[in-house]
């Protein structure tokens, strides 16, 4: 229910941004490119921009820890116009703590306002850098504003999407997973 | 030398700060900051303060930020103050809708503080 009212949010700001205005030609074009969009390569490249250039750190792909915390954070932008979709981050709480610290400079204890703030403008910057990596997304195909999850002992379950790509990372020894969705291409 | 003013608007204040520190490590000196969280509370701002330089997203809730800039220039706040773009958006037509709406600069996220001082310290040394 969650990813629908933010799938309804990038869809609006889609036709903001000139969806409607799209090209059918383009549209099939970028049905036609389902594997340059879904190219994994792209996910791990907006990971790596993102988390280097805004706190400083260099990530790699992983697999996932272990042991999972019980609480965690979850980010959700959804995307809206020719593709419609979300960019899901999640990480444990620790990681969401060392991410904020890194963001701001200021140590956190626990997940308060401030960290769920930067966690959704992770998520905001890796569903904007990876939607760039492809020119048919980057000027039609809108981002709603993050959505912060946090709890304990939750999933998140996206309906039959039309592809999904979902990749763990590590920096230092913190551990989180990107998930792009993507329910249809219009 | 003079203080910069220098208003911010984005409606996380995780990235208000980012770019405060931004501008410092970029040599603006010395720096007032003035922050708003959403364009309505920029405005507001404006009304009561003048600033030297304006950063501001684009994606909010309720008043995006080229609806922001859009109403800066309709009500004549911040004549002749620089506009510049802070966002995730990065297509040309997305820059061209900015400088259109009347921002003279554009910054796509993720960002350094080395892109901040090339697109920001011209525009405040020239007025």
């Amino acid at each position: 229910m969650l990813l629908n009212g933010v799938r309804a949010v990038g869809q609006a700001q889609g036709r903001w941004y000139g969806a409607k205005e799209r090209d059918c030609t383009m549209a099939v074009s970028l049905r036609e490119s389902v594997q340059m969009v879904s190219d994994p390569r792209n996910l791990d490249a907006s990971v790596e921009e993102v988390f280097r250039l805004m706190l400083g750190v260099e990530c790699r792909r992983d697999a996932p820890p272990a042991a999972v915390e019980k609480e965690s954070v979850t980010a959700v932008v959804g995307f809206g116009g020719v593709l419609s979709g979300a960019c899901v981050f999640r990480s444990g709480a620790s990681a969401a703590l060392k991410i904020a610290a890194r963001m701001t400079g200021a140590e956190f204890d626990a997940i308060d306002d401030t960290v769920k703030d930067g966690i959704g403008e992770i998520c905001n910057m890796l569903a904007g850098a990876w939607k760039g990596k492809v020119p048919e997304l980057a000027a039609n195909c809108g981002l709603s504003v993050p959505a912060v999850i946090t709890g304990r002992d939750y999933n998140l379950h996206v309906q039959a999407p039309e592809f999904q790509v979902h990749h763990a990372y590590r920096f230092d020894e913190s551990h989180f997973e990107v998930t792009i969705v993507c329910d249809g291409l219009l | 030398m003079s203080e910069i003013r220098t208003l911010i608007v984005d409606d996380s204040s995780v990235m208000r700060k980012i770019v405060e520190r931004s501008l410092r490590q970029a040599g603006l000196d010395p720096l007032v900051v003035h922050e708003a969280g959403s364009g309505t509370e920029g405005l507001e701002l404006l009304r009561a303060q003048s600033v030297d330089l304006i950063l501001s997203d684009i994606n909010m809730p309720a008043m995006d930020g080229l609806e922001f800039l859009r109403q800066i220039r309709t009500q004549n706040l911040a004549p002749g103050v620089p506009v510049v773009m802070i966002t995730t958006e990065s297509s040309e037509e997305h820059v061209k809708q900015a400088i259109e709406a009347g921002a003279k600069g554009y910054i796509r996220k993720p960002f350094t503080a080395e892109q901040v001082k090339e697109r920001v310290l011209p525009l405040v040394r020239a007025t």
